[in-house]
């Protein structure tokens, strides 16, 4: 569903700062797959997320977004079919706007015309909708009262409102406190379930990335040094993955984070 | 004479409506009103100076306007430089448009000329003449009021509202934020030059320096505004701007009448204006700050309420 072939980003180029971001990317993505992303900082997971959503133009290669060349497309002709969640709550929706304005915007992707779409039905269907995440009864408030799990939360359900065919999930949960953390992470399960979506998942929890998912990969300076699936992925545990890296890479692993949260 | 600070304050209201789409609800620093709003002017006096009727002066002004905050939108787009420094540019540029626009002279009037305030006394002659125009005035100001409310509670008003709050939204929903930009700031530069329109008419003249200073007056407007009630609803926002406008013009009416007891005359209103706004922005600030101090306490005593729970 989603091809990378090739992809190379150098960030700063011709300049003392250059950095080379990813090297030689290869990666395909198949469709229902739930790939987990770890790493430790630096190692490009972050630039690779941003390659494929269109946030910077990748330096050279090709990215293939069912079938379709997308490797020029701008970000926001990708979000058609690519819905991105960051780790920031506050990127997701509108502050100064209410809960259901901002369901309405997301409601469908494109252009907007001058129309009144926020609807009685539309609003019964929101309201539906946000029973879940018990913010049913506050659709008039504006987004900005809401706090960093009801907003992440929130998010999460107005990105999975246009069933993108591939959604990235960049560490979304890691800025919020441990309850809402697993509260935001049983949501995404639960829609990726029951939406049937493709997505990827950056986490610095190894356990978790272990647990969850279909695939694993591992990046590591610009280069993914491992993609585990099916029965190897199973049959992971984290002495093991950190072992596996050590031979690949013939260093320490030195996330402190990856080490601590397992 | 209390009828006139209000017809002066509406037609400036308009003119802070445009302004409030740019700076509020964009969060695009927009200097082109200085020079849309001289633009506005100009074309609806030549229009109804060369004899095309005032409703084709006032919907040319305000596609002038648009065009003017076009080229503004398009030069940040396009050259990827702060709005601000696009605004000034087009700013610039349209001081010698607006000359060139009013036939290469500093100012034209509009006497012996039909004008909306030559009509209203006639529609309304029911009514003495001033109220006549403030009749007329107060109609023309909150049908841009309704428009304005209408469009943007559309699912393209709301898209306007979401940029200004968060680009990455606009992004991740599929929507350029360039073509957002170009509307939102050519809107905003149409009410404005419709603004211009009016005050033309009303004055009796369009001047080429009739802009200066317009940008921080409206900014004044909107906070003073700001000042009467909070809300998030639009039909409130754009109602506060419209009641901040008509307050700043009686302030200023207020300084040219009674200023000389305490030495101030109108030279001093650019200087006044500069300074509210800056007080403006210190009671905001404090406000915002109190609050936050607030909030804090209240957490504070909630978690301490807390332990002595567990404790007991």
């Amino acid at each position: 569903m989603l091809e990378i072939s090739h992809v190379t980003k150098v960030f700063f180029p011709g300049t003392v700062n250059e950095k080379l971001a990813l090297e030689d990317i290869n990666l395909t993505v198949n469709d229902g797959d739930v790939i987990c992303v770890i790493g430790s900082n630096g190692s490009g997971k972050s630039t690779l997320f941003n390659m494929i959503a269109g946030t910077f133009p990748v330096t050279s290669g090709t990215i293939k977004l069912k079938g379709k060349d997308i490797t020029n497309a701008p970000e926001y002709k990708r979000a058609f079919m690519i819905g991105r969640i960051f780790q920031d709550p506050t990127k997701g929706t509108s502050a100064n706007m209410s809960i259901q304005d901002n369901m309405n915007l997301a409601s469908s992707k494109g252009m907007k015309g001058l129309k009144f779409s926020l609807t009685k039905e539309r609003k019964a269907k929101f309201r539906e909708l946000l029973k879940p995440i018990g913010l049913e009864d506050r659709m008039e408030d504006n987004v900005g009262l809401l706090s960093g799990g009801q907003r992440q939360a929130l998010t999460l359900l107005m990105t999975t409102l246009s069933r993108p065919s591939l959604m990235l999930l960049d560490e979304h949960t890691a800025a919020l406190d441990p309850r809402n953390a697993e509260i935001v992470m049983n949501l995404t399960k639960e829609y990726i379930e029951r939406f049937n979506l493709t997505a990827m998942m950056v986490t610095h929890n190894m356990q978790f990335a272990i647990d969850y998912g279909n695939r694993l990969i591992m990046m590591d300076e610009g280069h993914i040094i491992l993609d585990v699936s099916g029965e190897d992925k199973k049959k992971l545990t984290v002495p093991a993955l950190i072992d596996e890296f050590r031979k690949i890479r013939r260093k320490e692993f030195d996330s402190d984070e990856g080490l601590l949260t397992t | 004479m209390i009828e006139g600070i209000f017809v002066e304050g509406l037609i400036f209201s308009i003119m802070v409506l445009g302004i409030l789409i740019s700076y509020r609800i964009l969060d695009f620093a927009d200097l082109t009103c200085d020079g849309s709003v001289a633009t506005g002017a100009a074309v609806a006096t030549m229009c109804i100076v060369g004899g095309l009727g005032i409703t084709a002066g006032l919907v040319l002004a305000f596609l002038a306007g648009v065009l003017c905050g076009l080229v503004t939108a398009s030069i940040h787009n396009k050259l990827r430089i702060p709005g601000l420094l696009a605004g000034i540019l087009t700013m610039t540029m349209l001081y010698s448009v607006n000359l060139r626009i009013l036939g290469n002279k500093a100012n034209v009037s509009l006497v012996r000329v039909d004008t909306l305030y030559r009509l209203f006394p006639e529609a309304f002659s029911f009514l003495p003449q001033a109220f006549a125009s403030l009749l007329g005035t107060l109609i023309f100001v909150l049908a841009v009021k309704v428009i304005m409310d209408l469009f943007f509670r559309t699912d393209l008003g709301l898209a306007l509202g979401a940029l200004g709050g968060n680009e990455q939204v606009i992004l991740s929903q599929g929507m350029n934020p360039a073509t957002l930009k170009l509307i939102g700031v050519g809107l905003s530069n149409g009410l404005i030059a419709l603004s211009g329109a009016l005050l033309a008419q009303y004055q009796g003249f369009a001047d080429a320096n009739l802009g200066q200073g317009m940008v921080v007056q409206g900014l004044a407007a909107i906070m003073i505004g700001e000042f009467l009630f909070s809300s998030n609803r639009i039909s409130l926002i754009t109602l506060r701007a419209i009641l901040g406008g008509i307050i700043y013009k009686a302030l200023m009416f207020l300084g040219r009448k009674y200023g000389y007891l305490i030495g101030i005359t109108p030279n001093d209103f650019k200087l006044l204006t500069g300074i509210l706004v800056i007080i403006s922005l210190t009671v905001a600030q404090t406000r915002a700050m109190a609050s936050a101090k607030g909030a804090r306490k209240k957490a504070l005593e909630r978690t301490m309420g807390h332990k002595e729970e567990t404790n007991a």
